[in-house]
């Protein structure tokens, strides 16, 4: 057990070290961050102090190596195109990204794996076959056509919720939430639904299909069999086993939410990370774009390694597997 | 004449298919008193299992109970609603499935399932349910049951764990049990000890067991009366030692020659010509009647299962041993 | 019956006709018939094909030519004469007197050329890795498929928006809107190898150490030869199905990044290039602007869709 947690730490390491050389390549090579940086108007002697003062005189591995560190302390150096350190920006902005894929994340978790038990337990019933139709359509439609259809039934026609921005906000510490106001909350809906729904459709085909494969095993027969009660066999028996491979699946659909959310910020123009990243690409601001990559890589990486240890604590046979080698 | 704890009469079971409709079960009738072993033999596919699955109401859809009546300890059950079935599973029946390995929640420790079945059945507390569940596994011969309560089913043997599953078909104390192949999927050295086991526990309890399996030795060693299907038909119904030494049926005739038998130092097994017929294609009258060595033109009139001069009861109009 | 069976067979043994006669007849055509989905997803998927690619001769105008365009016709409703110049379009115009229909035509045009360019450069791509890493093993194999796990990690929109923003950096600022569309199948391109590698890989693996290759090998035939001779036609079908899929998604990650702002420019607008123009007039009324391109972007990366999964499923069961 120790040793592969050990080897999967190791391996978590060398996936963020490949993502930061990318990062600090793009910074290194795409375009010249002397050009980037300096006016017009310039000196020889303003070009070299910079090439000393950012480093670039020095061999490659130094360079990578002043980046990582710099990196693993939060600086990003400073953006392009609004010319404030890019660590500021981000801190401003991570909240309002946060906020919105929790509670997307929340909502794609729970209801599907509701509507993912609902329907496999009544297999063959009108609602369910309604459903799983419905959720094929919702897995071809692009997220964006789907926020654009939400804002426009319920911000065009109804008139009932705010079709941009998160509303008020009120600072707590540094952090800067949604939650606490009514307007905050309002605004969230739209979004949330949005961001959810793809990760919410694909979660809910899985459990549905991992639950029929469980439903079908000796274990629930013989659960059956001794008389317990459907909701007993169908919760306690049937769904433990389920989330199983599930976890896995929704572990990384977590980490995709945090990415589709610059889909969703740019549809409802969501002060968050995402639309940061986006309007990056637009300007080529390479050290937004690099802190953003980073960033999402720490996340990534973090979720695939909690997921894989989550494993050891819901399957019993793992942790003897574990032990065993 | 006491109740018996099973009857069955008429039994037919259905399965819709595009090519027509099957009867894995056509016409099955027994009872099981209360401390017999029934032993229920067969090929795969004649029909044992789906007859045991159909007595607890577990048939999967699209299969269905057509035709006859099932009766536990004199009430009907093969109308009951659901609900109250399910009320009657494992407290009532309880059952034995092939294989140990698949048969224990894997997610689950041994203690929680065992709890779990007392409380849904028996008025106690979940410490007396507790209690109960020690008791069980240390009944089946479970070593130091008390520490391995909370231990989960990946921690036992295969034995170990068809010991579990028959403490936990036991657990609420039902009038009959259906072990359906309780020892096919275990190591021969353990057979023995479980079928023992399921012997033991049902004298002291004066359950009746419906023993389904193909193994004519685990009869011979196990059960009081043995029932013999072909092709979703019961074709000779009588004590043990009757069927086993004098069969009448050609069947049973045929199946003993094919079971090797150590003690009369056979040097060739007999086999019975052809293979069982599909379900689709029953040949008319006699299902046997194709392979049978015996056969007559009154063969493809179907027999009635009747009382013959060997004292068990056969389907054949033309019994072995019968005068002519 | 069997005479003209026989007949169509002596007279065309071998041209195309028959050829197509055949596959109709196949299990996979009987399944093909029987499935109302694939047929008409199918013909929807035929229609806008042929229609965007007959684009410049069916289209009622040309969107494009500054010279044909007339800022009066903005914003005409749909099959309404406009209240100043009196012309008529089917779809209605955009702000700039564009006629819809005939944006959607070109901008399906470049929504398809894309999705099918970049499917196949990273079908060339990953096959081409994957034989190589299944054949080759070693530390080549061990490079490739852990560059294929750590990308793997991450959404492919993700990828390919990353990669869009450096190639973007690369080309020189005059030069970034003629070069949108190429960068565009890059960096979706290179977002989507993956899956054809890891199947080619897996299926390379098997077929390496069968018989016919090992006989291959003997009778002296280079590496790249068994490759592409041998093993390269085992692995067709996969391939096939993952295609199918991949250009559903690449036709959706295409319109994505077009919506987002960074994929094809307004001078050369794709389906998502045209939603996000008319997510500008959703408030205001005009919502022929965004409809049309919606609608048409919706049917067509739904039938895609479904005809992949259809398939998947009627080719290889086993990879569902």
């Amino acid at each position: 057990m120790l040793a592969y947690v050990i080897r999967r730490v190791f391996h978590s390491i060398v996936v963020l070290l490949a993502v930061g050389l990318v990062a600090f390549s793009m910074f290194r090579f795409v375009g010249d961050p002397i050009d980037n940086m300096l006016g017009q108007e310039r000196t020889q002697a303003d070009i070299d102090r910079l090439r000393t003062q950012l480093g670039l005189d020095q061999p490659f591995a130094i360079q990578y190596w002043k980046f990582l560190s710099g990196a693993a302390e939060g600086n990003f150096g400073v953006s392009y195109r609004q010319g404030r350190p890019v660590s500021d920006i981000i801190s401003e902005r991570a909240p309002a990204t946060l906020e919105l894929a929790a509670v997307s994340g929340l909502f794609a978790i729970l209801l599907g794996i509701g509507l993912g038990v609902f329907t496999a337990i009544r297999r063959n019933g009108i609602a369910s076959n309604l459903i799983m139709t419905l959720s094929l359509v919702g897995v071809s439609l692009p997220t964006f056509l789907i926020g654009i259809l939400l804002i426009y039934v319920f911000s065009v026609e109804l008139d009932m919720l705010p079709s941009f921005g998160r509303g008020e906000t009120v600072m707590v510490g540094y952090w800067s939430t949604g939650f606490l106001t009514k307007s905050g909350l309002v605004a969230l809906i739209l979004p949330a639904i949005t961001l959810g729904l793809y990760q919410m459709t694909l979660i809910m085909r899985l459990v549905r299909s991992e639950m029929l494969e469980v439903l079908r095993q000796d274990y629930i027969r013989f659960a059956r069999a001794r008389g317990l009660r459907e909701r007993v066999v169908n919760f306690r028996h049937a769904l433990k086993n389920t989330l199983v491979p599930v976890i896995t699946v929704t572990g990384l659909q977590l980490g995709s939410i945090i990415a589709f959310a610059i889909i969703t910020e740019t549809v409802f123009q969501w002060p968050g990370v995402g639309l940061l990243f986006i309007n990056a690409i637009h300007f080529v601001d390479i050290p937004v774009m690099a802190a953003y990559l980073m960033l999402i890589s720490v996340m990534f990486v973090t979720i695939n390694l909690v997921v894989d240890l989550l494993y050891f604590a819901i399957d019993p046979r793992l942790r003897v597997d574990g032990r065993s080698t | 004449m006491t109740i018996p704890v099973l009857s069955v009469r008429g039994l037919v079971v259905e399965i819709p298919t595009r090519h027509g409709v099957m009867r894995p079960v056509d016409g099955m009738t027994f009872d099981i008193k209360a401390g017999e072993i029934l032993g229920l033999v067969g090929e795969s596919g004649a029909g044992k299992s789906m007859t045991g699955n159909a007595v607890i109401g577990l048939l999967d859809p699209p299969a269905r109970i057509a035709e006859g009546e099932i009766y536990l300890n004199g009430d009907r059950i093969d109308r009951l609603r659901l609900a109250d079935l399910r009320k009657r599973r494992g407290k009532d029946i309880g059952m034995v499935f092939q294989d140990p390995l698949t048969s224990l929640n894997p997610l689950l420790p041994i203690g929680d399932q065992l709890t779990e079945t007392i409380l849904e059945h028996l008025p106690v507390s979940m410490s007396e349910a507790k209690t109960r569940a020690v008791a069980a596994l240390e009944e089946v011969g479970i070593p130091a049951a008390a520490e391995r309560i909370g231990a989960y089913p990946h921690e036992f043997s295969g034995g170990m764990r068809q010991r579990v599953v028959i403490a936990l078909a036991l657990s609420a104390e039902p009038s009959l049990i259906i072990a359906d192949e309780p020892t096919t999927a275990l190591d021969v050295s353990v057979q023995a000890q479980i079928t023992a086991l399921l012997k033991r526990l049902c004298r002291e309890r004066g359950a009746g067991v419906m023993l389904v399996t193909h193994d004519m030795g685990v009869i011979a060693e196990t059960a009081d009366r043995v029932a013999v299907m072909y092709a979703g038909q019961l074709v000779e119904l009588g004590f043990v030692r009757q069927v086993l030494s004098e069969p009448c049926h050609p069947y049973t005739d045929g199946l003993m020659g094919s079971t090797p038998q150590a003690s009369k130092g056979q040097t060739r097994l007999r086999q019975i010509p052809g293979s069982m017929p599909r379900l689709g294609n029953l040949p008319p009258g006699c299902a046997f009647s194709p392979r049978c060595s015996y056969v007559q033109d009154k063969c493809r009139q179907k027999p009635e299962l009747r009382l013959n001069s060997c004292d068990s009861r056969t389907a054949c109009w033309f019994p072995i041993g019968a005068p002519a | 019956m069997t005479d003209s069976a026989r007949q169509t067979q002596v007279t065309a043994p071998s041209s195309e006709p028959s050829r197509l006669k055949t596959v109709w007849e196949s299990d996979f055509g009987y399944a093909f018939r029987r499935s109302p989905v694939a047929l008409v997803s199918c013909l929807v998927v035929l229609f806008l094909v042929l229609s965007a690619v007959m684009a410049p001769w069916i289209a009622p105008h040309d969107p494009f030519n500054p010279v044909t365009l007339n800022l009066m016709n903005g914003f005409t409703p749909p099959s309404t004469p406009n209240a100043f110049t009196g012309d008529s379009f089917w779809l209605g115009t955009d702000d700039q007197g564009r006629d819809v229909f005939s944006t959607i035509l070109f901008g399906m045009r470049i929504s398809l050329f894309v999705g099918f360019s970049a499917v196949l450069f990273a079908m060339i791509l990953g096959v081409t890795l994957g034989l190589i890493a299944g054949y080759a093993g070693g530390w080549i194999e061990t490079l490739i498929m852990r560059v294929a796990d750590v990308q793997l990690t991450f959404p492919a929109i993700l990828v390919a928006m990353l990669i869009f923003g450096i190639a973007k950096g690369f080309t020189p600022v005059e030069y970034r809107d003629q070069m949108a569309i190429w960068v565009l199948i890059l960096a979706i391109g290179l977002s989507d190898w993956v899956q054809f590698a890891r199947v080619v890989r897996g299926a390379t693996l098997v077929e390496k150490n069968k018989e016919y290759v090992q006989a291959a090998r003997l009778i002296g035939r280079s590496g790249g030869a068994i490759m592409l001779r041998h093993i390269l036609p085992n692995v067709l079908s996969p391939v096939l199905v993952i295609a199918t899929i991949s250009l559903a998604l690449a036709i959706i990650a295409e319109a994505t990044l077009s919506f987002l702002g960074v994929g094809a420019p307004p001078t050369q607008p794709s389906l998502g290039t045209l939603i996000r123009i008319g997510q500008g007039f959703l408030f205001s009324g005009e919502w022929w602007i965004l409809l049309f391109p919606s609608v048409t972007l919706l049917s067509l990366a739904l039938s895609v869709n479904l005809l992949g999964d259809w398939l998947r499923d009627a080719l290889n069961p086993r990879l569902r």
